[in-house]
């Protein structure tokens, strides 16, 4: 078995240096200390895409953007297609365990400042990445084109018209339109399986080329205790070892994505009826809650500003330190300890998670 | 995760052989629980398509002149008739009275409803009982050897 | 000159005939300056029909509306004056008994309410002397009378209940007569009352049933005629029923004797059989073939309901699993019809034929139960699918960690190998 792999491994090597990508595999290491487990976190987000690639492609054999067709196209799935209903309802469950990880994996790096030089440009990229994540959330919510996915994009895109300046030209280029319609099913379709992808991709060649390039960063008090001499250095090899554990993580999630689809399979919802009233209680996905319910607690004025103009630059700004953090941030690159960034994160987490658990009451 | 620094040497441990056929027992099982869907998944079902908004009701020459057929349009009965004059009309047969299925009666030239005695005209109109609104009416068309039956979006 | 003489002409006749100031008509002049009473209907001529009409006080009264005197009320040339109640009918049908007329002014017009009235009970007592029954202007009011189209009007369907109720609910008022006044009341619980409430003004209301000029409260035998004009399929199995020969028999009236004149209330299904609420009991005692046919219906209604019921649960538990069901909760609906049609069937009054609805009902709930059977089952068998591929997950799982630690017992943890510094 071992010299078959190296017979293939010698082939490859001659014809373009797979030799030497081995070599680095093979002597990439782990930091091991006690913050270890968070460094899970990336590939467990990277595994939960790879899903996603995958069950959406197997989605895409069956499934038609059109308003007359998509509804009954998802149920088809969901009820003609052997195993259809494991594969969407996997897909809609993933999507969900994504964007929860990936944001466990952006606040780990927060908190382990491991943003700070030098690998500034390795947060930018994930915060992009991040920022792709939302969107692949955003448009794919739309397809299976149910009234509470027709609602919910109707007053998602109602948010974006109100951006100055821009607002009505954005409003109009997300729908397609004036109105949610049709044409914006067929637009959000293309940006959820060709557009997003392709700039997911890009991004995530860079962000993990960078990554392998500046290896593992060590927090800082685990470094300081290192350099003190309180602490030895320790690591584990990455292959074998990090990524055998890195693999028993992808499947304890195989195995959750499968309980949740067998026991609590993702619902088809009612065929959207533009013409119908809205629904009481229409609630954007729960990443987007904290949002929503910033937006609902703001007066209609604040000074010169409409309230809901205010809230959204208030995002923006609060989007634009979030990732430009590194860079004002930069003692801690110098090894000094920023607790006012710390305290800034822990802010952020917990205005997330209690607006969050306010607009579920 | 450091197992390392938890096992001291010297504890027995299953054999590498064990360890190896475990794993790739496990892991072999697994992809098999994940391929056989996948593979199932992409073999299309019995029903070909999805129930989009057109379907074949009839054939050309099956419905006499001045009568109807039941037929199934996505997940509710439709009502196709073909007109003394030789027209053909398609509704929901679904009665907006109390949702029984409706019928062509050939003698009233009209389409009835058996529960409560509802009549709807051939425009789908509700022309006498209890029925509240006209019927939903649908596009009928021939091509070629079929009657296609299409719902308006 | 002449063009400005012409337009003052033009504007003067324009004005006149829009009846805005009509300069003519010393009626409304001289009365509506008068106060109280007399005054009265001068005031409220101005929203009348007739008026719209072009008609003036004149045309009903008589007398000379050019004339600004008291002559203009002179008996002598043609003034009719107030007529008397027992005058009324004849008053009005002066115009509206006259076909040619009433066709000047609405080619549609009908002109029979005259000869109508006189075949109903109003019109009999009244042309006996009896001056407390109603005439034209007690339902359809004097002086500002509305089209019956119109919402305002007494006679408007949604009004009527209550312009009949205004004597005919009026129990002092009705004392010397000798029926009932509680029909309004009990007409207001009725079901017809609460559709015509709700704005379908083709509800029944009193006088659908018991005409409007030709009042008359219908005979026991042609009750079921009337209600038969909307209740269809009801009245054609009642005439074939049994029961037609024994009502007919027994002087009772068709329709009423289960489900009442005024106080129609919607029926359940314990109505029929032989329970507490059940009509067929308050004729049909225990031991008689009636008892029995009553119960035998009721229960076959009931086994139906029971078997949809049941139907109907498992889809729902079925869908709340997350089961895609649709397809066939519409084929259960099939039994909701026929528990439609069996009730229909009650009217057969013949066991046999509840039983050949219900049977089919039955049959189609038995096969939607079947459905929601199969799909428990197909969620029974993703639950064990789910855990076949879970074993294999902790096979894997488990050779993993056994691996882990196979390989990390023989080495020594060792220091950072990577490029990038802190």
């Amino acid at each position: 078995m071992a010299s078959l792999y190296r017979q293939a491994l010698n082939w490859l090597d001659a014809r373009f240096g797979a030799g030497k990508v081995e070599e680095f595999l093979r002597h990439k290491t782990v930091p091991v200390h006690r913050h270890t487990v968070w460094y899970y976190f990336g590939g467990m987000t990277l595994f939960l895409f790879v899903v996603q690639v995958l069950t959406g492609i197997l989605l895409l054999l069956y499934y038609r953007p059109t308003p007359n067709d998509a509804f009954e196209s998802v149920q088809y799935i969901m009820t003609q297609v052997r195993f259809g209903w494991l594969i969407r309802s996997v897909h809609s469950w993933s999507a969900n365990l994504m964007i929860f990880t990936a944001f466990v994996h952006m606040f780990s790096v927060y908190f382990l400042k491991a943003y700070r030089q030098p690998r500034e440009l390795t947060w930018i990229t994930g915060m992009f990445l991040f920022f792709i994540l939302l969107g692949f959330g955003f448009s794919g919510y739309l397809l299976p084109w149910n009234t509470l996915a027709f609602f919910a994009t109707k007053v998602g895109t109602e948010m974006a018209g109100s951006v100055p300046v821009l607002g009505h030209w954005l409003l109009v280029f997300l729908r397609g339109g004036e109105e949610v319609t049709g044409a914006t099913l067929t637009r959000f379709f293309g940006f959820h399986v060709a557009v997003l992808p392709g700039l997911a991709t890009v991004l995530l060649a860079l962000h993990l080329l960078l990554v392998q390039e500046l290896g593992m960063s060590v927090p800082p008090r685990v470094e300081r205790a290192i350099t003190e001499g309180r602490e030895p250095a320790r690591s584990i090899p990455f292959f074998p070892n990090f990524l055998l554990r890195d693999i028993i993580g992808w499947y304890a999630a195989l195995g959750v994505l499968g309980a949740l689809a067998a026991i609590f399979p993702w619902e088809l919802g009612i065929k959207a009826d533009p013409f119908a009233p809205a629904p009481a209680g229409i609630r954007p996905e729960w990443y987007f809650l904290f949002t929503f319910q910033t937006l609902k607690y703001l007066p209609s004025k604040i000074l010169f500003l409409e309230g809901e103009l205010a809230g959204l630059m208030g995002f923006s700004l609060a989007a634009a330190v979030w990732v430009l953090v590194p860079f004002i941030d930069y003692k801690a690159g110098l090894g000094r300890l920023s607790r006012f960034f710390t305290g800034l994160g822990v802010f952020v987490l917990g205005y997330i998670v209690v607006l969050s658990a306010l607009a579920l009451r | 995760m450091d197992v390392s620094d938890q096992i001291p040497r010297g504890v027995p441990q299953p054999s590498r052989r064990w360890v190896n056929l475990l794993l790739g027992g496990g892991v072999l099982a697994s992809i098999g629980a994940f391929l056989y869907p996948a593979i199932q998944y992409i073999l299309p079902p019995l029903v070909a398509e999805s129930t989009s908004r057109s379907v074949v009701a009839a054939k050309v020459g099956e419905l006499k002149r001045n009568s109807g057929k039941i037929f199934k349009f996505g997940s509710h009965p439709a009502l196709l008739v073909l007109t003394a004059e030789g027209d053909y009309k398609a509704f929901s047969a679904v009665c907006t009275h109390l949702n029984c299925t409706v019928q062509y009666r050939a003698d009233l030239r009209e389409i009835w409803c058996a529960c409560h005695n509802g009549l709807y005209d051939l425009a789908g109109r509700n022309v006498s009982g209890p029925p509240p609104r006209p019927l939903e009416t649908y596009e009928a068309h021939v091509q070629g050897e079929d009657v296609v039956v299409t719902r308006n979006a | 000159m002449k063009t400005a003489i012409a337009a003052i002409i033009v504007f003067l006749w324009a004005l006149g005939s829009t009846g805005a100031v009509s300069p003519s008509d010393s009626c409304i002049t001289c009365h509506a300056s008068l106060g109280d009473k007399t005054g009265e209907p001068a005031r409220l001529f101005a929203t009348d029909v007739h008026r719209q009409a072009g008609l003036g006080c004149a045309d009903c009264h008589g007398g000379n509306p050019n004339d600004d005197s008291m002559d203009a009320m002179n008996r002598a040339k043609g003034f009719r004056g107030t007529p008397k109640k027992t005058q009324v009918p004849a008053f009005c049908g002066r115009c509206h008994a006259d076909i040619t007329y009433m066709h000047r002014f609405n080619p549609k017009a009908r002109a029979d309410q005259l000869s109508q009235y006189l075949t109903s009970v109003h019109g009999k007592r009244l042309a006996r002397g009896d001056t407390k029954v109603a005439t034209c202007v007690d339902c359809h009011g004097v002086h500002n009378i509305l089209p019956p189209s119109d919402t305002r009007a007494p006679v408007y369907p949604m009004q009527v209940a209550s312009t009949c109720g205004r004597c005919h609910a009026d129990a002092t008022y009705m004392k010397d007569y000798k029926i009932p006044t509680d029909q309004i009341a009990l007409y207001g619980k009725s079901v017809h009352a609460q559709m015509l409430a709700a704005g379908d003004t083709s509800a029944p209301t009193c006088t659908t049933c018991h005409g409007n000029h030709g009042a008359t409260p219908p005979g026991v035998s042609s009750v079921a005629n009337v209600c038969g004009t909307c209740h269809v399929f009801f009245t054609q199995l009642f005439e074939k029923s049994p029961h037609q020969a024994a009502f007919a028999r027994q002087d009772l009236p068709g329709c009423v004797a289960c489900h009442s004149n005024h106080e129609i209330l919607k029926p359940t299904d314990d109505w029929v059989g032989v329970s507490a609420n059940a009509v067929c009991t308050n004729c049909h005692v225990a031991g008689t073939n009636g008892y029995r046919v009553a119960k035998k219906m009721a229960g076959d209604i009931a086994r139906l309901r029971t078997f949809a019921g049941e139907a109907e649960e498992i889809l729902s538990t079925a869908e709340r699993s997350g089961m895609e069901v649709s397809s066939a909760k519409v084929e259960l609906a099939g039994a909701h019809e026929a528990l439609i049609k069996a009730r229909v069937d009650v009217h057969t009054f013949r066991a046999a034929e509840v039983q050949k609805q219900t049977d089919e009902g039955v049959e189609i709930a038995k096969k939607a139960h079947a459905a929601g059977i199969a799909a428990l089952r197909e969620r029974d068998f993703r639950r064990k699918g789910l855990g076949v591929a879970l074993i294999a997950i902790v096979l894997a799982i488990s050779g993993l960690y056994l691996k882990i630690r196979q390989i990390e017992a023989c080495k020594e943890p060792r220091p950072p190998v990577d490029k990038a510094g802190p």
